[in-house]
């Protein structure tokens, strides 16, 4: 049942088809479902108002009316789709803001207006929140710095730099992490991590074994044999040890205490020099001392060595 | 999707150079090329909305780009808020689905 089409656009029964054309442009306006999105008291109020003006802008139509042949609903068209009906879905994507979008949402949509439900304000801690993603970084460092620890600074890919504290008996593979260095997190989310890989270079003359370090250490025949002070390298500096007399090659002496530091609950390793005879230039005084020299206890060494058949 | 011959005889009235001129300002955006447009029944609608902005309206085409740019954010966001109900009906539990209802409801 529609109202009088004249009562709907408030016009007077003998209003003229441009004060009808006036009227109904102000209510349209107000009332188009596509400029109402959503609100279907408007929608219902438009089409009332675009049938009313329907007959009323038609002539013919209109003295139809105002002579009773047809009521006010009586040429009610068809509703063509609205806008609005693919406006709001799917095919909408055609006329997004930037130009066609592309389907599910961007970082933008994320952190925009709907921000506030993917972050941690006003909720509680934890829950839902999007944190930024962790970062790798690989950082080589070199073996004594390992061993000690020692501060070295990383320049990340972004331009920000990041002090990273090695700390004393850092392995290689080994990984760091830095709490909140890595990407920022969505509109209040906490950061990523950054995590980073610790990379050792080997050594010229150290070898890492767990909490020991192992090195070869060349002496003197004159050393191996008779014995004497020599200085051993270690990663904290050169230290002063004695040789006892009869050291074959091979040997292991060990330095208590001077492998990697004491660090987290580990004691401190020793050093472990491996003893290696170094016979030097060609000696004639030792060369013909041999020719002449009668061992007293005449020894095959590799008689241990023998295969049988 | 209809071609722009078989486009004006469905919208009586509709001159061709206007709709060519919003196709270049860009307010219609139909698939193809120059000569061979494709349209498809959103483009349809949104050449009856324009025509009905400017014509009964009288939102003149110096006006329309700013109305139409508004709209396009407010279905924008309309399409967004859907999808996010469709995500939510989909992905959380009923429970807190009445928690959010209760939270929203007026008091």
């Amino acid at each position: 049942m529609l109202d009088d089409p004249y009562k709907t656009l408030g016009v007077a029964r003998d209003a003229s088809p441009d004060d009808i054309s006036r009227a109904y442009r102000k209510l349209a306006k107000q009332h188009h479902p596509d400029l109402n999105p959503g609100n279907a008291k408007a929608e219902e109020r438009f089409k009332v108002v675009a049938a009313a003006y329907e007959l009323l802008s038609d002539p013919e139509k209109r003295s139809r009316f105002d002579r009773g042949e047809i009521d006010a609903g009586g040429h009610e068209q068809a509703p063509q789709p609205s806008y609005r009906d693919y406006a709001e879905g799917e095919p909408g994507r055609r006329y997004g803001r930037a130009g066609p979008q592309p389907e599910g949402w961007s970082n933008e949509d994320f952190g925009d207006i709907f921000g506030s439900m993917f972050s941690e304000r006003g909720r509680p801690a934890g829950d839902a929140s999007i944190r930024g993603k962790d970062e790798r970084y690989a950082l080589t460092t070199d073996f004594i710095d390992a061993v000690a620890g020692a501060t070295r600074r990383l320049t990340l890919p972004d331009g920000r730099t990041l002090d990273v504290k090695i700390s004393p008996g850092s392995t290689d593979g080994q990984v760091l992490r830095l709490r909140g260095q890595g990407s920022g997190g969505w509109n209040g989310g906490a950061a990523g991590d950054a995590l980073i890989e610790i990379h050792v270079a080997p050594h010229r003359v150290f070898r890492r074994d767990g909490q020991d370090i192992r090195l070869e250490l060349p002496v003197t025949l004159t050393e191996a044999v008779l014995g004497g002070p020599v200085e051993v390298p270690t990663p904290g500096g050169p230290v002063h040890m004695r040789v006892p007399a009869q050291s074959d090659s091979g040997t292991e002496l060990r330095l208590r205490g001077r492998g990697v530091p004491a660090h987290g609950g580990l004691a401190a390793g020793n050093l472990y020099a491996k003893l290696r005879v170094v016979l030097g230039m060609p000696d004639a005084a030792l060369e013909d001392f041999l020719r002449t020299w009668t061992p007293e206890h005449p020894a095959n060494p590799r008689a241990a060595m023998e295969v049988s058949e | 999707m209809i071609s722009i011959e078989v486009l004006v005889t469905q919208l009586p009235g509709l001159r061709r150079q206007d709709l060519e001129r919003w196709i270049a300002y860009e307010w219609v955006r139909p698939d193809g090329v120059a000569g061979h447009y494709e349209f498809r029944a959103i483009d349809v609608a949104r050449i009856r909305l324009i025509r009905e902005l400017r014509d009964e309206m009288q939102v003149n085409e110096e006006a329309l780009p700013v109305v139409l740019s508004l709209l396009d954010q407010l279905y924008d966001l309309r399409r967004r808020m859907r999808e996010l109900g469709n995500a939510v009906g989909r992905t959380v539990p009923g429970e807190i689905r009445q928690s959010l209802a209760e939270d929203l409801a007026p008091r």
